[in-house]
């Protein structure tokens, strides 16, 4: 698939912009937060032996590893959903789709976090919904935790995790489908024993993006999580901003992006990057 | 497309289907056999696979009847008909083994796990496959995934197979093999075969019958040597091989046959002129005719001017025009094409009465 000489040159000077903000404004500032993590506040490895050993960090990655895992099952499912009606609907039902897709894009991610407050808190509509028609006496503990969190998280990552799993379903020979049901098949059993072992590189595609985008969040979980749900993002930010221990808040910066860069690396030996967009 | 083991008889009736305002099929009426081997044939848009889609339950028809054994089948679901299917590129389950492919319509239908080993072992050694059970289609040849087709639509013993131009992706040699592997097919199992191709050689070596199409209309449906010999219009006789068109006048009934004027000369044909009076076509295959020095009484036949030669190796295709300026092909001995040309002037073209056939003048 490569072209001539002139064509990849053409492309690269093309990206080299691109590729030039990114080493001036993330990769060498980066370098910068790698040496604190050796140097602060003394030289050595002192701060990744503190990593180990530090309970509270230990269990905000626990957390972290977790939360992402659950928002990943949540919204590769929904997302899964989506798709399909996105894909194989009827006209009317794809447009529907898109546009369930589409408008939170528009949305800042802020404005969404608020909202699901409004919608979550003990006041919100929620509680008060299912107070008004008796279902509950009490109102339920939606927001300022963990569930919250992932409420917020889930509805953010929907729409990222929907393209990869678009892609896959696109590309899916409909023959194979027709020729489940000719031999006998029912469409339920033809969904789960063909289209959606077909679909596979989209889901692990899929789960990878929202897996690796979750590690990182930072406002919805400091948002709906009210400080009971820290996740890694929110520890580094303590750490840098409040109390100034940029030695410790570097090396888990660190370690994210090690651990990030690493999924990423397995990410993309399943699937193309033309295939997330 | 009911009983397993039992071939299925099938009838079309007033089968129609549009696409919006695109006629794909129109009024066709159509029955076949227990256990034949119907072959549709047409170019693509002649609704030959839209007729096959119709049987396997995939399109609805937008009007007409379906049967099978006798049973009304217009609206039963493709999952309930259980025809086997070979789709154009095949259509493998790509994340299951050659062994899982050929199980899959077994596993639906919630056989044993030692009848589904029975079944899949036989129809592995049937279709000369062993030693792929475990691969995956992509791992296999194009030949060898065509036999894992139609494994998996055969090991169920639908009563009817149908088979969507299984050989399209296949090159010329082994699309030969495989053609005779399905004879033998077909033959084994004795299931009705329909079999959908534009390509009109494969359409009569393989067929008990074939059902010829073209824009959306069954035009004729006859064994291979009735439509290759007897086509009754232009558009079957010129799809069905290559065919010389030359215009005869004041064609009328007369012994055994008719008789009629071409090119000035008396021609005789042994066909019935009850439908064509007047002005026709008469058509001949081109291995049909003969190169003869001169003309003899009581034999057909008009002079020509020999323009062109091919060689073919066997035989020689060699063009001429008449005295009237129609272009005509035969196919001749070597030696017959070389004398001709050197000839340079004119030759006599000749064939036996019962070989040329009258098609109605102009249209199709």
């Amino acid at each position: 698939m490569r072209g001539p000489l002139s064509d990849r040159m053409g492309a690269a000077l093309l990206m080299a912009p691109l590729l030039l903000f990114l080493i001036l404004a993330y990769a060498w500032p980066f370098l910068g937060v790698v040496k604190w993590s050796f140097t602060l506040p003394t030289p050595g490895l002192g701060q990744y032996h503190a990593l180990l050993t530090d309970d509270l960090v230990q269990s905000v990655f626990i957390r972290t590893l977790r939360i992402a895992a659950i928002v990943t099952v949540v919204s590769v499912t929904a997302a899964y959903a989506i798709t399909v009606v996105w894909v194989r609907g009827s006209p009317a039902q794809r447009v529907l789709a898109e546009f369930c897709i589409l408008v939170p894009f528009w949305i800042s991610v802020l404005t969404r976090a608020f909202g699901w407050v409004a919608l979550l808190s003990n006041r919100g509509l929620i509680n008060t919904w299912l107070q008004s028609i008796g279902f509950i006496s009490e109102p339920l503990t939606l927001v300022r935790n963990e569930f919250g969190v992932i409420v917020g998280m889930s509805h953010f990552l929907i729409p990222f995790a929907v393209f990869p799993l678009a892609s896959a379903m696109r590309s899916l020979d409909e023959r194979v489908l027709l020729a489940a049901r000719g031999l006998g098949s029912s469409r339920m059993r033809t969904f789960w024993t063909v289209f959606v072992p077909m679909t596979r590189s989209g889901i692990i595609g899929s789960a990878l993006i929202t897996f690796v985008f979750s590690l990182g969040f930072f406002v919805t979980p400091a948002i709906l999580g009210g400080g009971r749900s820290v996740m890694i993002a929110e520890l580094i930010y303590l750490r840098i901003f409040q109390s100034p221990d940029w030695g410790l808040g570097a090396a888990i910066s660190v370690v994210l992006v090690v651990f990030v860069g690493a999924l990423m690396a397995l990410l993309f030996r399943y699937v193309k990057p033309k295939q997330l967009v | 497309m009911q009983q397993p083991g039992r071939a299925a008889e099938i009838k079309a009736n007033g089968i129609g289907k549009s696409f919006g305002s695109f006629r794909a099929l129109d009024n066709l009426t159509l029955d076949i056999g227990r256990g034949e081997f119907l072959t549709l044939l047409g170019p693509s848009g002649s609704g030959k696979t839209t007729f096959l889609m119709i049987l396997a339950g995939f399109v609805q028809p937008s009007e007409g009847k379906l049967f099978s054994d006798g049973v009304d089948i217009t609206n039963r679901p493709a999952e309930q008909r259980a025809a086997g299917m070979v789709f154009q590129g095949y259509a493998l389950f790509p994340h299951m083994s050659v062994e899982q492919n050929i199980a899959f319509p077994l596993k639906v239908r919630k056989k044993s796990t030692s009848e589904i080993k029975n079944r899949v072992g036989e129809m592995i050694e049937r279709v000369g496959l062993n030693g792929h059970e475990k691969k995956l289609p992509a791992q296999l040849s194009g030949g060898q995934q065509q036999r894992v087709a139609l494994a998996r639509a055969l090991v169920f013993e639908p009563g009817v197979l149908l088979l969507d131009e299984p050989f399209s992706a296949l090159d010329k040699s082994l699309r030969g093999q495989m053609q005779a592997e399905m004879k033998r097919l077909h033959q084994e199992t004795g299931t009705t075969f329909v079999f959908v191709t534009h390509d009109q050689s494969e359409a009569l070596a393989l067929s008990s019958r074939v059902a010829i199409f073209n824009h959306g209309k069954l035009l004729q449906v006859g064994r291979p040597d009735e439509v290759y010999n007897r086509p009754t219009n232009r558009f079957v006789a010129e799809f069905l091989g290559e065919i010389n068109m030359l215009p005869v006048k004041g064609v009328r009934p007369a012994d055994n046959g008719a008789t009629g004027l071409c090119e000035d000369r008396a021609v005789n044909m042994r066909c019935k002129a009850e439908a064509i009076k007047g002005d026709a076509i008469l058509a001949i295959r081109p291995e049909d005719m003969s190169i003869a020095p001169e003309a003899f009484a009581n034999q057909n036949g008009i002079a020509a001017t020999a323009v062109a030669s091919t060689y073919l190796g066997a035989a020689t295709k060699l063009d001429l025009t008449t005295r009237q300026g129609a272009k005509v092909t035969v196919s001749v001995p070597n030696e017959v094409a070389a004398a001709a040309l050197s000839k340079g002037n004119s030759v006599w073209l000749t064939w036996p009465a019962e070989k040329g056939f009258l098609l109605p003048d102009g249209g199709q």
